[in-house]
């Protein structure tokens, strides 16, 4: 492997943090937290220092990347991106433990949107928006935006465009990578300030508002009040769900959508089905849920709220949902799986990889009842490669085995089935709250550190969906016959 | 510019990694999901899996608002429906490869204006030119022509014992009392733009231009052979060894063509003309090479499919003392040992292809400013030759060319006015109207400005 260059491009991404760093520290001066200010800027010194070292001792002509380089580049990039983007919280002494403000930093650049705080409303302003921040960076990916902004001639780069998107085939939308990269944050930014707009539109408050734009556009889901959204007016939280469902759907589709090609996007399969599940979980629910709130705007308001939450996976809450029935609870549970669209900033297992995983189950009924017959999975009328099938079907596996080995390794917590089972599953789908003590109301903060990391880094291979990470992990890639 | 590539076979990727290092925005086109997966892995460019004559696919791609479409398949047919079809959805310009003779032969014209396409290629027939400029002179291992064969810029291997090396270019320019210009030389793995201090050394490789007259009486003077192929060996019966053969009997040469399939060898000996033997028999037999007069041909042209074939058989070649081998080498990597084992003229159909394309695709993007006429990669596309047709509003007309601030490593190799070609000194001018051919090592020549500082 070449490691040379990917210790380069780490430096690259140690560089642009530093820089990212520099807009939580803008707010820390309007607010006048010079402390913060401090604690910003030391770490921003300390991730430009790391950056430029890397990038002037292994800056090298020789930038062939192969698929194991990209993995490798982006598991490492996330997990130096947690640990620097920490350094804030625990010199300003707001989050003094360092695993703490590691999981902290972690779920926000997973878009997990799971804290430990135990009280949101004393936290600096400052510190607030940098946790916010992160979820903004790591919802479409930070070496999205390094391929968006710095000039790379290899077009190779597309590994690392791969390791970082969500979904089982990311294609690109224009011929090169960097347009590509670009158009979608272009998207994603006038998606992004579309939602404050309309958030100020209902009177909120400058701050909350950019807070809960960056929060709900990167699926994130840190708020800033102890009752996260269920505070605010009813317009408000209408808009931050269907923003949570805007940020849930592939960005593809806005693409061909500004190209005027709306037949393409209303044959979009996925599209569908998530919109179907969002609609027929969000009527059950609110019949559940009816008896509680005695009010059918109520009850449905904070169904389709809860769903949209749950599904896109960013976690924001205006009820709290441990309180529901278990018909309800169980439904929200598995929702927690499934995640959004592919291509979106959404976590969980997303939807294509469902319809995939139930259309090749179909088939392979279907074949046992005709053995002969030939079978293919075809989606929007394309027949999906078999080989993509077949990587679907594993990956579902392996998925499925990380949250059993998460589960198993944080039960021995005195917290219980439910609450140890929900944090596992919501922190791998990088949904936020679960059920029991980590639901909407509570937090992680009970958790041991050894919990806490462990939790912190199922978030990032959720994020990374598993295989960069354990590619890169693999000793194989390591062994460097050639340097 | 966007640029669509339907089928991604051997020329296909040839032409789509040639675009991509030009900076286009391409996309590939092939049936096949593998092959589209492996280009996508390694170039920057999008791929859709389909079919070239299908509407979704090429909509898919993107080709409403594409300025070119290649059409590269294997098949002529698919490749000129696919380019009809794609100029009524919306394509700007159209280029298929068209390599069947017979519609090459009589209906190429008919069959260009009727389906709208912008230029048809054929890959074989441009190697076979190629090749037979060669066997013209063979003294060269490569030769460029320009403008109708006015100008041409050859490359020749400087040997021990030639009397251009260890003196300055500018003493042997007065030694020889001749009208050349040395423009290009290339030692090891660099390239130079020479300027009249520069000293040549044996084993160097240099792109000389002369006029036309001037060349043959040039290279006496220098020493080296330079009598015409008259005897030539083709081995395979391929596409270009058909047209070579016509074009070397039409020349008056005498050509013996070896092929070893039954059939194939069968059904040449019907279309090629009567100076032509063909010979059924495994070119890879050194006997038989030898029983039909290796020894006494003036040249050896390897065309077999095989690259390796190729290489060793033209090495056995040139061991037996043939004056000119050539090979062809389509595998890039190949291309480079072949040149370390001693091999000088290697052709490759894939890169002559892509060249063209290229050259078109560059024209394109500068339809206002003075037009590349022809554009060729020379010395392991290290330097670029470029033919330029000077517009009005060229800034440096007129003026003469030791006071134009041209850049470095760019040197004006040629001017023709009126189809007499021009070896250019210092006190000559660019008028408007002339073609200016340009060496340049390193960078990129969109237009004809950009030479100037």
């Amino acid at each position: 492997m070449n490691r040379r260059m990917v210790l380069y491009r780490v430096g690259q991404i140690m560089c642009l943090e530093a820089v990212l760093i520099l807009l939580p520290l803008l707010v820390s001066l309007i607010y006048k937290e010079f402390f913060c200010t401090a604690a910003f800027g030391i770490s921003a010194a300390g991730a430009a220092v790391i950056g430029t070292v890397l990038i002037f001792v292994f800056k090298d002509k020789d930038n062939v990347m192969f698929a194991k380089e990209g993995f490798t580049i982006v598991s490492l990039a996330w997990v130096l991106l947690s640990v620097i983007g920490a350094l804030p919280f625990v010199i300003s002494g707001e989050i003094p433990n360092f695993a703490d403000a590691f999981f902290e930093t972690a779920s926000g650049f997973t878009t997990t949107g799971a804290s430990i705080l135990q009280d949101v409303e004393a936290m600096s302003r400052s510190m607030l928006f940098w946790r916010s921040f992160t979820h903004w960076i790591g919802g479409m990916g930070i070496l999205v935006l390094v391929m968006a902004i710095i000039p790379t001639d290899s077009g190779r780069s597309i590994h690392i465009m791969r390791a970082e998107m969500a979904g089982p085939v990311i294609g690109k939308l224009v011929p090169k990578i960097k347009d590509t990269a670009k158009i979608l944050y272009y998207i994603y930014f006038a998606l992004t300030i579309l939602e404050v707009v309309f958030l100020l539109l209902g009177g909120m408050p400058v701050f909350d508002s950019v807070i809960h734009a960056l929060g709900t556009a990167g699926t994130g889901g840190y708020g800033i009040k102890a009752d996260s959204i269920g505070g605010y007016s009813p317009y408000l939280q209408w808009v931050i769900a269907i923003f949570m469902v805007i940020f849930a759907v592939n960005f593809n589709l806005y693409y061909i959508l500004l190209l005027k090609k709306f037949g393409v996007v209303l044959k979009n399969l996925e599209l569908w089905v998530f919109l179907g599940i969002v609609m027929v979980s969000t009527v059950i629910i609110s019949i559940d849920i009816f008896p509680i709130y005695e009010n059918a705007g109520d009850s449905v308001r904070n169904s389709f709220f809860q769903v949209t939450s749950i599904m896109s996976t960013t976690g924001y809450s205006t009820a709290d949902f441990n309180l529901w029935p278990s018909l309800s609870r169980s439904i929200l549970f598995v929702l927690m799986f499934l995640g959004g669209c592919a291509g979106s900033t959404a976590g969980g297992l997303k939807i294509s990889r469902v319809i995939i995983l139930v259309k090749s189950a179909w088939n392979d009924i279907k074949q046992q009842l005709h053995p002969r017959s030939v079978t293919s999975v075809k989606i929007d009328g394309k027949a999906i490669d078999n080989n993509t099938t077949r990587r679907v079907n594993i990956y579902f596996f392996v998925y499925m085995v990380l949250i059993l080995v998460v589960f198993l390794l944080i039960s021995f917590e005195s917290f219980g089935l439910e609450t140890n089972l929900t944090a596992a599953v919501s922190c791998v789908n990088n949904v936020g709250p679960g059920l029991g003590a980590v639901g909407p109301a509570g937090n992680y903060s009970g958790y041991s550190d050894f919990s806490t990391v462990v939790l912190a880094l199922s978030m990032i291979l959720g994020r990374l969906e598993i295989f960069p990470f354990l590619l890169a992990l693999n000793p194989h890639n390591w062994v460097n016959k050639n340097k | 510019m966007k640029v669509i590539v339907v089928g991604c076979g051997k020329i296909g990727s040839t032409i789509i990694s040639s675009l991509v290092d030009e900076g286009h925005n391409v996309v590939a086109v092939d049936t096949d999901p593998q092959v589209i997966d492996n280009l996508t892995n390694i170039y920057d460019i999008m791929g859709v899996c389909g079919s070239g004559t299908d509407c979704d696919t090429l909509k898919d791609a993107g080709v409403e608002n594409t300025d070119l479409i290649v059409a590269v398949t294997t098949l002529d047919e698919l490749n000129m429906l696919c380019c009809f079809i794609a100029r009524k959805m919306g394509a700007m310009h159209t280029i298929a490869r068209i390599r069947k003779p017979e519609y090459n032969m009589n209906n190429i014209g008919f069959l260009r204006q009727q389906l709208d396409l912008s230029m048809s290629i054929n890959p074989e027939h441009l190697a076979a030119e190629e090749i037979y400029n060669i066997l013209r002179l063979p003294y060269a291992t490569k030769i460029e022509t320009f403008s109708q064969r006015n100008f041409e810029i050859v490359e020749i291997i400087l040997r021990e014992g030639s009397p251009m090396i260890n003196s300055r270019l500018m003493d042997i320019r007065s030694k020889f009392n001749q009208n050349f210009l040395v423009c290009l030389v290339q030692r090891g793995e660099n390239v130079y733009i020479p300027d009249g201090n520069f000293v040549l050394q044996s084993g160097d490789k240099i792109g000389l231009t002369a006029s036309l007259g001037e060349m043959q009486k040039l290279m006496r003077s220098l020493g080296v052979e330079t009598k015409q192929a008259k005897k030539v060996m083709l081995l395979g019966g391929s596409r270009i060894a058909y047209y070579l053969s016509h074009m070397l009997s039409y020349a008056g040469s005498s050509v013996k063509l070896i092929e070893k399939d039954e059939e194939k060898a069968d059904s040449l000996s019907k279309t090629v003309s009567a100076k032509t033997v063909v010979i059924n028999g495994d070119g890879a037999q050194q006997e038989l090479l030898l029983e039909e007069g290796l020894s006494n041909t003036d040249a050896f042209v390897s065309l077999t499919g095989m690259d390796e074939e190729n290489i060793l058989i033209s090495i056995f070649a040139s061991v037996s003392k043939v004056p000119k081998v050539v090979a062809k080498i389509n595998r890039r990597e190949l291309i480079g040992m072949a040149e370390k084992l001693g091999l000088d003229s290697i052709i490759s159909p894939r890169k002559i292809a892509a060249d063209v394309i290229v050259r078109y695709a560059r024209a394109l993007e500068n339809s206002k400013g003075s037009n590349v006429e022809a554009l060729y990669k020379v010395m392991d596309d290290k330097a670029e030759v470029l033919e330029f047709k000077v517009s009005g509003d060229f800034s440096g007309i007129n003026i003469p060319i030791k006071d134009l601030h041209i850049k470095k490593n760019i040197i004006i190799g040629g001017i023709i006015r009126n189809r007499k070609a021009i070896i250019p000194s210092g006190f000559d001018k660019i008028e408007a109207g002339d073609r200016v051919i340009v060496v340049a090592a390193g960078g990129r020549l969109n237009d004809l400005s950009d030479i100037l500082q």
